[in-house]
């Protein structure tokens, strides 16, 4: 029980290491260093899959950082940056995707979903007014609606 | 009967985007390279065994060719060696190798030790030209063809398989149909 924090306090220490550690990269200006840091989080390490540019401690991510950080410097544009990465890695490469035909339907079936329940609700409220108001209808004679 | 057949429906639509999801998923290992179909990266490297010259994309136009990524690092890349070899000695296609982020003395006591397989070996320190390339893990071959476009990309060790079911079949057709 009482190595539980001394092990918590060097799991700590060691994941800020790695944090501090992984991308020490300083832009010139305050906003290049906004834009390749939004840049390096929206592109994906090719190696781990999961982890982004930024997030990723492998070779290649480095590699992939320094282009980041000399196109924006030689004035490129964040389009034209992930243009470029997606060229040579396919679309995989970004975490958000494109708007094209091919994925087409990831922005389309939302709302198209959104419209067939929006329908399935209104026709099953529409019914179950209507059985109110049978109910409340006024009985017959022989007791029947 | 109707109050089945709708959810029914759904159920396999549902089941048929999620088989094709799986199926094209990532985690299968290939992610379809962008470049099969688009003209190879132009490239001027240095030569690891003649540092004097340059390895030319230029000079390989006109011909069929393997580009071979590896290094020396590369566990999987000395699995793929012999194969590599038999390749070299079928003398069908040349084998141009990109030797990604290595050291240049340790690759080439690598060729010394293991036999060499390369036509030539141009060497890419900085690991600009295998980004060019998409490259995303060694070892990747891709084939490229007499005009210089890239046909085929494998990625992983390249085995006898490789050989006889991905890149003689693509070779011997196109010489067949005279190109």
């Amino acid at each position: 029980m009482r190595r539980a924090p001394r092990v918590l306090g060097v799991a700590a220490l060691l994941a800020v290491a790695t944090a501090l550690a992984l991308d020490t990269t300083q832009m010139p200006d305050p906003a290049l260093q906004a834009r390749y840091i939004a840049l390096t989080h929206e592109l994906r390490c090719m190696q781990c899959q999961n982890e982004s540019l930024a997030d990723s401690p492998v070779d290649l991510a480095a590699d992939l950082r320094r282009e980041v950080r000399e196109q924006l410097l030689a004035g490129k544009t964040d389009a034209q940056v992930r243009e470029w990465m997606a060229a040579r890695y396919g679309d995989f490469i970004l975490f958000r995707p494109r708007y094209s035909w091919r994925n087409a339907w990831l922005w389309g079936a939302p709302p198209i979903l959104l419209l067939v329940g929006a329908f399935v609700a209104w026709r099953t409220v529409r019914q179950r007014t209507m059985l109110l108001a049978a109910d409340d209808a006024p009985l017959d004679e022989d007791g029947r609606a | 009967m109707n109050r089945f057949l709708i959810p029914l429906g759904v159920f396999v639509l549902l089941a048929a985007v999620l088989a094709i999801g799986i199926e094209h998923s990532p985690d299968k290992g290939l992610i379809a390279s962008p470049l099969l179909g688009k003209p190879a990266p132009a490239f001027a490297l240095p030569n690891l065994t003649n540092p004097a010259q340059l390895v030319r994309s230029a000079d390989l136009k006109g011909h069929w060719y393997l580009l071979n990524v590896w290094g020396t690092w590369c566990g999987e890349c000395r699995a793929e060696h012999e194969a590599l070899l038999q390749v070299r000695r079928a003398g069908t296609v040349p084998l141009i190798g990109l030797d990604w982020k290595d050291d240049d003395s340790q690759a080439r006591t690598w060729l010394t030790q293991l036999g060499n397989p390369y036509e030539s070996v141009a060497v890419d320190a900085s690991g600009r030209e295998a980004i060019e390339w998409g490259v995303y893990g060694a070892p990747e071959t891709f084939l490229v063809n007499p005009q210089g476009i890239v046909v085929y990309k494998h990625i992983g060790a390249f085995t006898q398989e490789t050989w006889t079911k991905e890149i003689l079949p693509r070779v011997s057709m196109a010489a067949a149909s005279g190109s």
